[in-house]
């Protein structure tokens, strides 16, 4: 490689970088953001959560046994409900959805750069992550 | 504690273990797990929920600071993602089979093994400038990164990526099994094994445990263990923690680096060793169930 084609690859690689900085920097703030939306709608719609000194325990919040969404189709009736735990899961899961975007903009950005070995290998990775939601059952 | 309480005081604590976490390149949950389980008393399933939204919360903070200063090797923690995807995506199978206690057990000893190895290795700090692994050469893994501390741009090779990619593999099992520890296994397998160093390994290490984490949340979120009231906090906190993290790794010394990994390694190995003895969870073997 030249001086040249060495300093094109390294600009290359220097907006790619840049892309997928981006991408997570969008990601991490929309998903802190629905959360802490969600947050407020929960704690809205039950006084007795947000005093500083009530009777009412976290701990009935935070059993086993205590009831939120956990499978895709709770999670949109909750949503449809406005309940705000609800929105906080979704929240919760742009955030699980930040380093599957990431691998993405990786794999377009390998092709980007024309390395072929490197593009098959994130295309794996993406594959597998999203077979693994799809293996879940979610 | 009413719940407003509870989210606000752990949301602070979060923002700790987000500093401390993408510092060292574990995740946030080395500091979660023990403080919901500890101090809150939620039971260790809810914990491991929590800790894996605060692995990707490190990851996903952190991330982004860290590429902009090149600290992280993308190609080498994206080409190790191929072991560390499959792994979680069998480990996460492999829980109903495997018996915890044991796992706990035995990676509790490897864990406390990697600090003393990590530990040991404090003063060679000097990177490789040759390799003939024809795998790293072929990828093109190589890479250089401007160190803040020393005031100087350092150029590493790697070497050994068939043992990074088994180990890879461990540590995907790992984390889907454990819920924590995924971490623990990446940093020595990149510093110790491929000599890429410190400070690239804990950067690549914080960009890797994201991806494989996000592997197996599906499934801890159908079994229910992601529970909103304890996710929203930890996840808001160490996202903040882990920007601030980020920050500041470029100018502390790869040499502190180190030292901070290996304290954190020996209490994550002490937590892996208590939950082995105590399966039901240290504070319900002290307090009693309620």
């Amino acid at each position: 490689m030249t001086p040249a084609e060495a300093e094109a690859m390294e600009e290359k690689i220097r907006k790619v970088e840049i892309a997928i900085s981006l991408v997570l920097r969008i990601g991490v703030t929309l998903s802190v953001l629905v959360i802490a939306v969600g947050l407020g709608i929960m704690f809205a719609h039950h006084g007795d959560y947000t005093s500083i000194t009530g009777k009412f325990s976290y701990k009935k919040l935070t059993t086993s046994s205590t009831p939120f969404p956990h499978s895709v189709h709770g999670l949109v009736r909750s949503i449809e409900h406005g309940d705000g735990r609800g929105i906080v899961v979704l929240g919760i899961f742009l955030l699980i959805l930040t380093p599957v975007l990431r691998v993405a903009v990786g794999v377009l950005s390998f092709i980007y750069e024309r390395d072929l070995p490197m593009t098959l290998v994130t295309l794996f990775v993406l594959a597998v992550l999203i077979g693994s939601f799809f293996l879940a059952g979610a | 504690m009413t719940p407003l309480d509870f989210v606000v005081s752990l949301a602070l604590t979060s923002i700790a273990g987000g500093v401390i976490g993408s510092l060292v390149g574990l995740g946030g949950g080395v500091v979660i797990v023990p403080v919901l389980t500890l101090i809150y008393g939620v039971t260790i399933r809810l914990a491991i929920g929590a800790s894996i939204v605060s692995v990707i919360a490190t990851s996903s903070g952190a991330a982004s600071a860290y590429v902009r200063e090149k600290m992280t090797n993308l190609r080498a923690g994206m080409f190790l993602e191929i072991a560390t995807t499959t792994g979680a995506v069998s480990g996460a199978y492999l829980t109903t089979v495997l018996p915890g206690r044991a796992l706990f057990l035995l990676f509790g000893i490897v864990l406390a093994y990697s600090a003393v190895a990590t530990y040991r290795k404090r003063h060679s700090t000097e990177p490789l400038t040759v390799s003939h692994d024809r795998i790293a050469n072929y990828f093109n893994l190589h890479g250089s990164y401007y160190d803040s501390a020393e005031g100087k741009e350092i150029s590493y090779k790697v070497v050994h990526s068939q043992l990074g990619l088994g180990l890879m593999y461990i540590a995907g099992m790992v984390s889907a099994l454990l819920g924590i520890g995924s971490g623990a296994l990446k940093v020595p397998a990149m510093d110790s094994a491929m000599h890429l160093p410190m400070k690239v390994s804990t950067a690549t290490s914080n960009f890797m445990i994201g991806v494989t984490a996000a592997a197996s949340a599906g499934v801890y979120f159908i079994r229910g263990q992601i529970d909103p009231v304890i996710a929203a906090p930890v996840a808001a906190g160490v996202l903040l923690g882990a920007v601030f993290g980020a920050k500041v790794l470029p100018r502390i010394t790869s040499k502190s680096v180190r030292v901070a990994f290996v304290i954190v390694l020996v209490i994550v190995s002490l937590e892996m060793l208590q939950r082995g003895v105590f399966p039901a969870g240290f504070h319900s073997a002290v307090m009693g169930n309620r």
